[in-house]
This record gives structure tokens, C-alpha cells and sequence, in this order.
């Protein structure tokens, strides 16, 4: 695959995003045509990514110098396995999530499909560039159609959330952008090919980037950088949120992965923070998701920890620990994903995810409740799904490189999400409705209804499950037939641990 | 130096603003920030060469460097974008003039919340933003959208 094609990605959501909007200008009400250029749209990037994954899986990284700029002037554009890995998967999700919306009736909004056009459009930008102050510029393109599309059609509490979600963000690519311009200003460059080990050996290198580190790690939402992120999602609509977990924070980790391992080639002697970062993100999100007692709280602390235990991976930097992450980064999102649409939907259908208020789905949505329990089963690591691939492979890769604290916490963490699931399932679909219990503790506040299940008389739909079934799917498939995802795994980690082939493709010597 | 002194002063100056209640102070201390970081950037690429950077005209050890004007160029498009956007939430989330309770006025602008100390001062800032048109408030992500 030659590497010009490397844009389409980029421009091709952006371009129809752009003409989207203008045929919304031109004549109102077509939202018919957005249910079909946004998902076409995001097949056509996952069909790309499956290109890209073929073109890079014999260690070949298709690179474009855009502008046909010499080679260290030009921004670059590279991508190996990882990138395509991490582009197959964002592309995925939207394709997933856009029908979601449109079930939910969350994309009745004009904007919303270009929106999210543009969103994947910077996504894909972020997962390609190998340009620092690109990277940035990549991450607001992704970052301003997330600040719309997470206010859009709120009430006063969710645009107060959105406030704090702009600062935060704000405030985070401020403290990007700083570490951009001492970076540039400490190495002269910030072309990740010429960065190269640059942290590793030279101080002012590494402590300018630890900056955009700093950065970056708020937008993922590492311990202690993390408070924003369960106040935040779950306050937003579920479509949107069940988009953002997939995309926006994983981004964040991506280029956080990169970073690490090109610009400070893994040097071990600053692992142990990102180990410190990692055990403690896995621990203090799970313990937050035990405080919590609605669905998609217990859910946003849970991304949380889940984001620790990609890092585990990172803080080993070994072949084995980066492929590991790779292949929990893909696996949890796909997962994470099925949940927050699970979540959305009782949301959205029963009007409410308090776990008091809730009660007895199992029975009446048996399609919903398996969906549930097969994803929340997986983020807790149980085999045969590939949430336990997953996790057998960061304990594995942790326990060859003799760190026994990250596995023990890798198995003890997982039974504290285990236990935040059960308490979910019991609290949504296995317990009696509350009325049935007597709990009268609801009727307090002005006679609302205690159980909301005895009012409504619908069930959920069928259609509207399909996304997350599919995605739940997705990870009984990739647990019991692994081979793939971890084959494509080990060439990614392989890519991070030595950088040296990207590195020399993305500097043209 | 001179530069690092204009830094410093306006990154505590837009922390200051930052730390206090009311959006409008936040918007205003993250425009000071993005100054701060401008002139970060722009004397990243070195404070000593300020001519201007052409081929032919100017000789290459005293053109200034391009590369970080281009990047405030681009900073400071993408910061004025979401300052604007920041203020149309500030206007379409009033509290108290829709709903009648913040809860999140406190988790935007200071974890202490119910601090009685900062009432006045806060509503203030709202009278300050507010007056104006209290009668036409508009939908923010329509606002920013089109």
C-alpha cells in the first residue's frame, strides 16, 4: 500500500462531514441520509484499516510526508500495526455506535452525524500522525465536536457537566501545547522520528516531554488525573457516552503508548512511575466503582481501572507487556462499549440506572440481561471471554519480568470488578422491582414511583440491542478464538518494543 | 528572561483566575494561559534571530524561526474557538436563572462548594454576564455548531 493513501482516513470523514452540513443547509429534515453516509463513512475507514493491517503486518510502516516536504520538514503520517490496530478499532466502534444513536434517537440533532464525522476524522489523524504539535492539533479536532456532541440536547445538569468537561479538557491540551513548545524548544523538532530516545537521553528532552505526557495522561484519565472522567460521562447522553469511552480516553492512551516508547525508547529508568500510575489508576478506579450505585457511575470508575491495566503492559516495556496492552486495549473497548450501550439503553427505556429503582430485567428483558452479563463477565476477565486472554497476558508478561505486586493486583482487581458486576446485575436484572421488597425508601421525595419496571409497559426493542449484542459478541468470538487479535497483538507490541523500523520510516533515512 | 518573566506572570495571573468561582473568570483565566503558552512557543524558537523569515531577503542566522509562529497561528485559532464555545455555555447554563439549583457551578469552578464567603462575588459575575440579554438566551450546541 503506498503511503499517499495514508489521508483518506483523515479527509475523507472530514469531507463529508463538510458536505453533510451543507445539505443539511441546503434543505432541513434529512437525517435519512446521515443513517447512511455516517455509517458508510466508518465502514470505509475500518475497510481501510483492514488494508492496513494486511500492508503492515510483515513489519512494512506505509509512511507519507505530506505536502511532498523534505523528510524531517514535512508533517509525517506513519502507520504500523499498532496505528492500524487502534484505527480498525475506533472505526469500529463508530460504525456501531452511529446505528446505536439513531436508535436511541440521539442523532435527531442536525449536527450530530458530522459531528461525529469530524470527531473520527481527528481520531484517525491522532492514530496516524507521527508529528508532535500535529498530534495536538489531531486531538482538538477530536476534542471540539466532543465538546458539542456532549452538551447537545441537555438539560441543566448535563451542560453543567459540560462545563466541567471543556475546563478539564481545556486545561489539559493548555499543558499539551506547553509541552509542545518546550519540547520544540529543547530538541529543535517535534518530529517523533527525529525524537527518537531524545527523553531517554537527554534530561531537558525527557522533562519536556513528560509534560505532554502530563497532558495526555489527563485526557486518559490516569490516578490521580482521573476525577473528571466519571463525573463527566456519566452525565452525558448513553449514545455519546458509550462513543467517548471508545474513542476520546483511548486516544489519550495511544499517544501516551507511543510517546513512551519512541521518544523515550522504554528507558527503564523511568518505569516506575508509569508502574506507580498504573497499579494505582487500577485500584482506585475499581474501589471508586464500589462506592457507586447507578449503572453508568459504576461503569465510568470501572474505564478507569481498565486504563491501569493498559498501562501495566507499558510500565513492563517488554515485547510480551506491549503486546498484552494491545490486546486488552482492543478487547476492553469493544467490551466497555457493549456496557455503557447496555447501561444506555435501561437508561433510556426505563428512565433511570439507580440500582434501587431498578429490578427484575432478567425476566423481562432476557436478550438485554444476556448481553449484559456475557460483556460483564469479559471486563472482569472470565474465560472463555477474551477479557481473560487479556488479562492472562498482562500477568503472564508481568510475572516474566518479576514484577509480583502488578500481577497480584491484575488478579485482585478482577475480582473487585467481578464483585461491582454482580452487584450491577444483581441491582438491574436479577432482584426483585423494588415494590416487590417493599422498599419504601424512594416514596420519600414526593411519591415518585419506587420500581420504575410496574409503570412501563413496552420492552426494549429488539433493533436497539443489535450494537451491543454485536459487540458482546465480538468478545466471546476473540476469546475463544484468539488467534488472530493476538497474532496482530504480537506484531504491534513487537513494533513498540523495538520502534526502530517506524522510526526510520517516519525520518526517511 | 524577559520572555519567562511575561510567562510566568500570565500563567499566575490565568491559575488565579482559574481557582475562582464563575465561569466567566475561568474563560478569562484560560485566555491568559493561552497566552502564556504562546509566547512559550514562539520563544521556543529562539528570542536572539527576529528577522522575518524569507528566503532570498533575509540571511538565515538572523531569520526568525517559522515553524513556532505557525504553531501559535494554530494554537491561537483553536483557543479562541473554544473560548467562544466556553462562553456560550456559560449563558446557556446560567444556574439559577433555568433551574434554580447549581449543582454544578461548584464542581466547575471550586471543589469547595457552598463557600458563603464568594456568594456576592459570584453573583456578581453573573449579573456582569448575564444583564445584558437575560431575554434572548440561545442553545449553546446549536450556537457552536452552525
Amino acid at each position: 500500500m503506498t503511503g499517499g493513501l495514508l489521508v483518506l482516513p483523515v479527509a475523507g470523514p472530514l469531507l463529508l462531514s463538510g458536505l453533510l452540513a451543507l445539505v443539511h443547509h441546503l434543505r432541513p429534515h434529512t437525517t435519512r441520509l446521515d443513517r447512511v453516509v455516517g455509517p458508510a463513512a466508518a465502514g470505509g475507514v475500518l475497510v481501510f484499516a483492514g488494508f492496513l493491517l494486511a500492508a503492515t503486518s510483515d513489519g512494512s510502516v506505509p509512511v507519507l510526508q505530506l505536502g511532498g516536504w523534505q523528510p524531517g520538514i514535512a508533517i509525517v503520517f506513519a502507520a504500523d500495526t499498532f496505528s492500524a490496530v487502534m484505527l480498525a478499532v475506533t472505526s469500529l466502534l463508530v460504525l456501531v455506535s452511529l446505528p446505536f444513536a439513531a436508535a436511541l434517537g440521539e442523532d435527531e440533532d442536525p449536527a450530530f452525524v458530522p459531528l461525529v464525522l469530524v470527531l473520527m476524522a481527528g481520531v484517525s489523524g491522532a492514530v496516524l500522525t507521527a508529528d508532535l504539535f500535529n498530534l495536538f492539533v489531531f486531538i482538538e479536532v477530536m476534542l471540539v465536536p466532543s465538546y458539542l456532541l456532549f452538551a447537545a440536547g441537555g438539560g441543566a445538569e448535563r451542560l453543567a457537566s459540560a462545563r466541567l468537561y471543556v475546563s478539564i479538557s481545556l486545561m489539559a491540551s493548555t499543558i499539551l501545547l506547553a509541552g509542545v513548545g518546550l519540547v520544540y524548544g529543547a530538541a529543535g523538532t517535534v518530529n517523533l522520528g527525529e525524537l527518537a530516545g531524545a527523553g531517554a537521553q537527554s534530561p531537558a528532552v525527557g522533562l519536556a516531554a513528560a509534560v505532554v505526557l502530563l497532558a495526555l495522561c489527563v485526557k486518559s484519565a490516569v490516578v490521580p488525573l482521573h476525577g473528571w472522567l466519571p463525573q463527566t460521562y456519566s452525565r452525558t447522553g448513553p449514545a455519546v457516552a458509550a462513543l467517548f469511552s471508545g474513542l476520546l480516553t483511548k486516544v489519550g492512551v495511544y499517544a501516551v503508548i507511543r510517546l513512551y516508547s519512541v521518544v523515550y525508547e522504554g528507558a527503564p529508568r523511568y518505569l516506575w512511575v508509569v508502574m506507580a500510575a498504573a497499579l494505582l489508576t487500577m485500584v482506585i478506579g475499581v474501589l471508586g466503582a464500589v462506592g457507586e450505585h447507578a449503572m453508568r457511575p459504576v461503569l465510568t470508575f470501572h474505564m478507569v481501572s481498565q486504563i491501569g491495566y493498559v498501562f501495566v503492559g507499558l510500565a513492563l516495556s517488554t515485547a510480551a507487556g506491549l503486546s498484552a496492552t494491545v490486546f486488552f486495549l482492543v478487547q476492553y473497548v469493544l467490551v466497555k462499549t457493549a456496557l455503557l450501550m447496555c447501561a444506555g439503553v435501561v437508561e433510556h427505556h426505563y428512565g433511570t440506572g439507580d440500582l434501587d429503582r431498578l429490578g427484575g430485567l432478567a425476566r423481562r428483558e432476557p436478550l438485554l440481561a444476556g448481553t449484559f452479563a456475557v460483556a460483564a463477565l469479559t471486563l472482569a476477565g472470565i474465560p472463555p471471554l477474551s477479557g481473560f486472554v487479556a488479562k492472562l497476558g498482562l500477568a503472564s508478561a508481568a510475572a516474566s519480568a518479576g514484577q509480583h505486586l502488578a500481577v497480584a493486583l491484575v488478579v485482585g482487581v478482577s475480582l473487585l470488578t467481578l464483585l461491582s458486576m454482580v452487584k450491577l446485575w444483581n441491582g438491574v436484572f436479577w432482584e426483585p422491582p423494588a415494590e416487590e421488597q417493599g422498599a419504601v425508601e424512594q416514596g420519600v421525595d414526593g411519591g415518585a414511583p419506587a420500581a420504575v419496571t410496574s409503570v412501563l409497559g413496552s420492552r426494549v426493542r429488539p433493533l436497539v440491542l443489535a450494537p451491543p449484542v454485536f459487540l458482546a459478541a465480538a468478545a466471546v468470538v476473540l476469546g475463544l478464538w484468539a488467534e488472530p487479535l493476538l497474532s496482530i497483538s504480537t506484531a504491534a507490541g513487537a513494533g513498540l518494543a523495538d520502534p526502530s523500523a517506524w522510526v526510520a520510516a517516519v525520518t526517511g533515512r | 528572561m524577559t520572555a519567562a518573566l511575561v510567562v510566568g506572570l500570565l500563567v499566575a495571573g490565568g491559575v488565579f483566575l482559574l481557582l475562582r468561582r464563575g465561569l466567566l473568570r475561568i474563560v478569562l483565566g484560560f485566555v491568559l494561559l493561552g497566552h502564556a503558552v504562546n509566547v512559550l512557543l514562539v520563544s521556543a524558537g529562539g528570542m536572539q534571530r527576529r528577522g522575518a523569515p524569507l528566503l532570498g531577503e533575509t540571511e538565515a542566522d538572523v531569520a526568525a524561526d517559522p515553524l513556532p509562529q505557525a504553531f501559535v497561528l494554530t494554537a491561537v485559532v483553536i483557543t479562541f474557538g473554544i473560548t467562544v464555545y466556553m462562553l456560550a455555555l456559560a449563558r446557556a447554563g446560567d444556574p439559577g436563572a433555568t433551574t434554580g439549583h447549581p449543582p454544578a457551578r461548584a464542581d466547575a469552578s471550586s471543589p469547595a462548594d457552598g463557600s458563603d464567603r464568594d456568594d456576592p462575588d459570584r453573583d456578581d459575575a453573573d449579573r456582569d454576564d448575564a444583564t445584558a440579554d437575560r431575554g434572548r438566551r440561545t442553545d449553546a450546541p446549536e450556537g457552536g455548531t452552525s
